[in-house]
């Protein structure tokens, strides 16, 4: 920015002297430069910004998890303990699982773009609560920064499980701090689950029925009602381990009545759900991301539509699955059995029908639409091992295994962050103005994919074999496949790292992208890239269903 | 799939955001409710799974407090209600005295509230350190430790209450509300009131009368 330029009233820029190079008209007219103080960005309620904000704090902690799983993929290479103690290593899966699941996942699709396509899919010029939207993400940063102070007093060794009586009696890490936290991000998330339900039901521009939303949007209702009512049930737990450690109040306490089984059933009943929250964003994704790249309408697209909501409903009574070991009646065991196969039957509805979305589609192998691809097949493999460890019996014998590792990892991280990737190179032009290097899209994408099955695939067999989590000394029969694990973590890694690169050079060197650059449907795509501080300049009349791919070529032969 | 509209928009913005800040504080309710959700589901468990224990415990509780208590807390909202009502009506000087009165009470309940702590500290009864001399038996330790999370959290909850009705009187005096233009700004409080009530509604019985 030049010294010379002043910013007016409305943000408009007076007297710049120099345009940094090839400004395009709409990105002078864009939410981007409306405004370029600080303050403007601290205090935003756009939500575009907001996205931006979120975009650039759940980067940082992506880093900071995978540093953690880094040290501890090195200190895996041998089996004896030579870069961690067995103290250290407890504290960095602790930490690594804790800002995984919810610094980074559980707010990353949602919060960055949910929040930039919420209004723009729906024909909204914001979210319903535009301070509550900064709000929540102000309230992430206070969970965030108890986060970073628990890593620098020394960490955590519970798990990000918490599991009780060890972490209410025997841990000696900073629980307490940890669990605030956690408590504090909690919050966050129930307002971004508030603030969508609002705005999906109130905000929808005229003409926009249920019928003509986007699968990305009916996938993030179905997440936020998850977030709104899960959310508070683990509240009140964690607040009850803090109260038990602090106070000495022993609800999960034997030696005072209390039973630490019943820790393990609120901690899943909003685990389980969580789940769900971390992946329906990366299905709402890959809706828009098949359908654009088969050049199609969805297959089905009430099936797809309800089975989010499905997956959301069943999500809810399947928490005892991961406890069949713990002690519970075996009829409960079968119940949850059965239950746990079930909420596997929307979730393969909407496998299936993007896959016939894609049949016999002009498929694009554009990156979006690798990342999209590559999601599919590790989502499937992550499915399937999960309906493996649904069953009762089978379980018995990989509980607390690799195999368990592997399977949420394909899910969460295959899965997820693939969806993930896959957001970012599909909006970003929108979102930036500016187009990135093809090549390098498409050379991530594919070094995910192979650094990704890499680096779990044998961790099936290992748990197979019998290896068992959260160990770092091992039997010397595993080695080879813990080396194997590494190598592809280290491929990840670096595929993790190149879109960084590319992505912010795009920044200043991209080609401006047009409106519409990849040529589908959608209104986010009808207003210019980036968009202007309010979205549209009117409010949009809808009148055809999404995805009407073969509609629009009829008119024009 | 669209074209700019050349009519405006069909809903009226200002209809808009009341509908999206009724919506949006019913679903917030909900999520409150969950809240509470875990700790009953604790007494629930405990219940079924311990029925003598408990009861015996719940015995050691004072009924008559906790029922005086109910009933200044169903008048106080009341007192929210008819106070949301006048706000409908216009009446800002009702409505400010109605929310006043709503709060007074809110805190009434709050010092009864706290002398009764005080008794069962005094009794040994209290599971907070210096306070539980008497708690020898594990259970009823246990349902001590669950009565007082639950009174707790519900007390902090009336509290924000009390603040939220004494905020809304004064702009209310300061005119930055004026009725009925802003009843939004009186019924969301009130809502919140209510949700304060309904959970005491469940606590009360299932603490103090599972005997
Ligand atoms: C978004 C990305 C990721 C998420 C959400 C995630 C989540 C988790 C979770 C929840 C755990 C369980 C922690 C525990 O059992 O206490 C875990 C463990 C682990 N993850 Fe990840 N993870 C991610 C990425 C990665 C990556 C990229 C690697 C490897 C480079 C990795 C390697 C590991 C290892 C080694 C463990 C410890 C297993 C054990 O000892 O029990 N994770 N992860
Ligand atoms: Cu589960």
């Amino acid at each position: 920015m030049s010294a010379l330029s002043k910013t007016s009233e409305d943000g408009s820029i007076i007297g710049l002297e120099h345009e940094p190079a090839g400004e395009t008209r709409h990105e002078r007219e864009s939410y981007l430069r409306a405004g370029h103080t600080l303050r403007s960005w601290l205090l935003t309620t756009d939500h575009k910004r907001i996205a931006l904000l979120y975009l650039v704090s759940v980067t940082f902690f992506f880093f900071i998890g995978g540093l953690a799983a880094a040290i501890m993929r090195v200190d895996l290479l041998t089996p004896e303990a030579d870069l961690l103690t067995n103290e250290g290593y407890n504290r960095a899966f602790t930490l690594h699982g804790v800002i995984m699941v919810w610094f980074f996942l559980i707010p990353s699709i949602p919060n960055v773009f949910g929040n930039f396509l919420i209004p723009l899919m729906i024909g909204a010029r914001d979210l319903a609560f535009p301070r509550l939207n900064l709000l929540s993400w102000y309230i992430y940063w206070l969970g965030g920064l108890f986060t970073l102070w628990v890593l620098v007093s020394g960490g955590v060794d519970t798990g990000w499980t918490f599991y009780t009586p060890l972490s209410s009696m025997f841990a000696q890490g900073n629980v307490v701090m940890a669990a605030t936290a956690v408590f504090i991000v909690g919050f966050s998330s129930i307002l971004t689950g508030l603030n969508f339900i609002v705005t999906i039901h109130t905000m929808r521009a005229p003409g926009m029925h249920w019928g003509r939303l986007p699968l990305f949007v009916w996938s993030h209702y179905a997440t936020s009602v998850i977030l709104v009512l899960a959310t508070p049930v683990l509240t009140v737990t964690l607040a009850l381990i803090a109260a038990e450690r602090l106070f000495g109040l022993g609800i999960f306490d034997p030696a005072l009545g209390g039973d630490p089984l019943l820790y393990q059933h609120l901690f899943w009943f909003y685990s389980h759900p969580a789940v769900y929250i971390m992946v329906l964003p990366g299905l709402a994704v890959v809706s828009e991301l098949v359908a654009a790249a088969a050049r199609k309408p969805v297959f089905g697209y009430w099936f797809v539509a309800y089975s989010s909501i499905a997956i959301a409903a069943i999500g809810f009574l399947v928490w005892a699955h991961h406890m069949f070991v713990s002690g519970m009646s075996m009829y409960a065991g079968a119940v949850f059995s059965f239950l746990s196969l079930v909420v596997a039957v929307p979730s393969g509805i909407k496998v299936y029908n993007w896959t016939a979305t894609l049949w016999k589609g002009h498929i694009s192998l554009d990156p979006p639409f690798l990342f999209a691809m590559g999601f599919i097949g590790l989502f499937v493999v992550g499915g399937l091992t999960g309906l493996i460890l649904a069953m009762l019996a089978v379980d018995v014998h990989v509980h607390d295994t690799y195999f368990v590792v592997a399977h949420f990892h394909y899910i969460m991280v295959g899965g997820t962050v693939s969806a993930y990737f896959g957001a970012l190179h599909f909006w970003w032009p929108k979102m930036t103005g500016r187009l990135y290097p093809v090549f390098w899209g498409r050379v991530t994408a594919v070094m995910i994919f192979v650094g990704f099955n890499l680096t779990f695939f044998p961790q099936f067999i290992l748990g197979f074999l019998g290896m068992p989590r959260r160990y770092h000394v091992y039997d010397q029969q595993f080695q080879v496949l813990h080396v194997l694990s590494s190598t592809g973590a280290t491929i990840l890694g670096f595929a993790y790292l190149f879109p960084l690169i590319y992505l912010l050079y795009a920044l200043r060197h991209g080609t401006p992208a047009s409106a519409n650059p990849w040529d589908v449907t959608g209104l986010e795509w009808t207003v210019p890239s980036p968009p202007p501080k309010h979205n549209f300049e009117r409010i949009p009349l809808v009148t055809r269903k999404p995805y009407d791919y073969e509609v629009e070529k009829e008119e024009q032969s | 799939m669209s074209r700019a509209a050349a009519s405006p928009p069909l809903v009226p913005p200002a209809k808009q955001e009341h509908d999206a800040t009724l919506f949006g504080m019913g679903i917030f309710l909900a999520s409150e409710f969950l809240l509470f959700g875990g700790l009953f589901t604790i007494l629930v468990f405990y219940r079924i799974v311990h029925g003598h224990e408990v009861v015996e415990a719940s015995k050691e509780l004072h009924l008559w407090i906790g029922a005086l208590n109910t009933v200044v807390l169903l008048t106080s909202s009341l007192a929210a209600a008819l106070a949301a009502k006048s706000a409908k009506d216009g009446d800002q000087r009702l409505t400010q005295r109605l929310l006043l009165a709503a709060a007074a009470l809110g805190a009434v309940f709050l010092v009864i509230k706290a002398g009764e702590y005080s008794l069962e500290y005094g009794d040994g009864m209290l599971p907070v350190p210096g306070g539980g001399g008497q708690l020898v038996e594990p259970l009823s330790r246990l349902f001590m430790n669950i009565y007082l999370v639950a009174t707790g959290l519900h007390a902090v909850h009336l509290t924000i209450g009390i603040g939220l009705f004494v905020f809304t009187a004064f702009r209310i005096w300061h005119r930055s509300i004026r009725l009925p233009q802003d009843q939004l700004s009186i019924v969301v409080p009130t809502l919140y009131w209510h949700l304060v009530d309904i959970v005491w509604i469940f606590l009360y019985p299932a603490l103090y009368l599972q005997r």
